[in-house]
């Protein structure tokens, strides 16, 4: 099956990359746009058995660094 | 016996960059022992200090450190850590540091997004702890950092708990990357395990600009000798 894991940082916590871009939008003149934060994506592959485990694991141990950073997941047949 | 050597393990991974520049400041500047330690390995041969030096390993993928902690050296180096041993972890060994949570909190990428290259004035702030021994409470020294994600994040209580514990060992006069509280260096509640994001190793001879930063690597060999 294929999984969907998206990391990306909490809320409280400052996400320069994301304001850089907020700015150079406004620069462009997309006035409208409010708040810009960056994250990451990841596709994966895996066995169906005990799936949503190891993703929460994998994403919890290796892909996210908790201090700074959520995650959510979805999967696909 | 006063005067035998102190080894000093210099881990490195794949993409460390600045681990002859330490190796040699060890040997030859600091006149004591050092080994190479090659991150596959699981023995510390019989390293007193084991010094986690800076560069890119596995090329900063994911996040700055997050691979190389998960390498076999890694566990040898907890064991050590928990035990009392002392660790000494410089930019990119710091970032590994925080990553396998021998230190606490995260690096955020720079607040201007560039990569700096520069010298920094830092000042001492906890001239206690046994990398630090051989500096005065307060003095101001000079060490280069070369980075991109050196924004140091920590949660407010955690900050406050910090600070308390006076484990910000090192401060930066002027924040050059949005870290909080200026903080460039911090120490575990043990006081064996010290991270900082300057480069001690580069400021350790006269003919590259500053030799503040050797008595980093002097303050733990005489601690070790003397304990």
């Amino acid at each position: 099956m294929k999984a969907k894991i998206e990391v990306f940082l909490k809320p409280e916590v400052l996400d320069p990359q994301g304001e850089t871009i907020k700015r150079a939008l406004h620069t462009l003149g997309y006035d409208t746009i409010r708040e810009v934060r960056q994250g990451k994506v990841f596709y994966i592959e895996l066995d169906e058995k005990d799936a949503g485990k190891v993703i929460e694991e994998i994403a919890r141990k290796v892909l996210a660094n908790p201090v700074i950073e959520d995650f959510r997941w979805e999967t696909e047949k | 016996m006063g005067n035998r050597k102190i080894r000093f393990g210099v881990v490195v991974f794949p993409g460390t960059n600045c681990d002859r520049d330490t190796y040699h400041v060890i040997k030859e500047v600091a006149e004591e022992e050092a080994v190479y330690l090659w991150h596959r390995e699981r023995d510390l041969r019989g390293s007193q200090v084991v010094v986690l030096p800076g560069g890119f390993s596995y090329g900063d993928y994911l996040r700055s450190g997050a691979i190389a902690r998960f390498s076999p050296i890694m566990e040898a180096i907890r064991e050590f850590a928990e035990g009392g041993g002392l660790v000494l972890g410089i930019c990119n060994g710091f970032q590994i540091l925080l990553e396998a949570g021998l230190l606490p909190g995260a690096m955020l990428r720079n607040k201007g997004l560039r990569f700096i290259c520069r010298f920094e004035e830092l000042e001492v702030e906890n001239a206690e702890t046994p990398f630090t021994l051989l500096y005065e409470k307060g003095e101001r020294v000079k060490m280069p950092i070369a980075h991109i994600d050196g924004n140091y994040f920590i949660e407010p209580h955690k900050l406050a708990l910090l600070e308390r514990e006076k484990r910000v060992v090192f401060r930066y006069r002027e924040n050059p990357n949005g870290s909080l509280n200026d903080i460039a260096g911090i120490i575990n509640r043990g006081g064996n395990i010290l991270g900082m994001m300057p480069h001690p190793e580069r400021a350790s001879e006269a003919e590259l600009g500053s030799t503040d930063g050797l008595r980093t690597f002097l303050s733990a060999a005489k601690y070790v000798r003397e304990s």
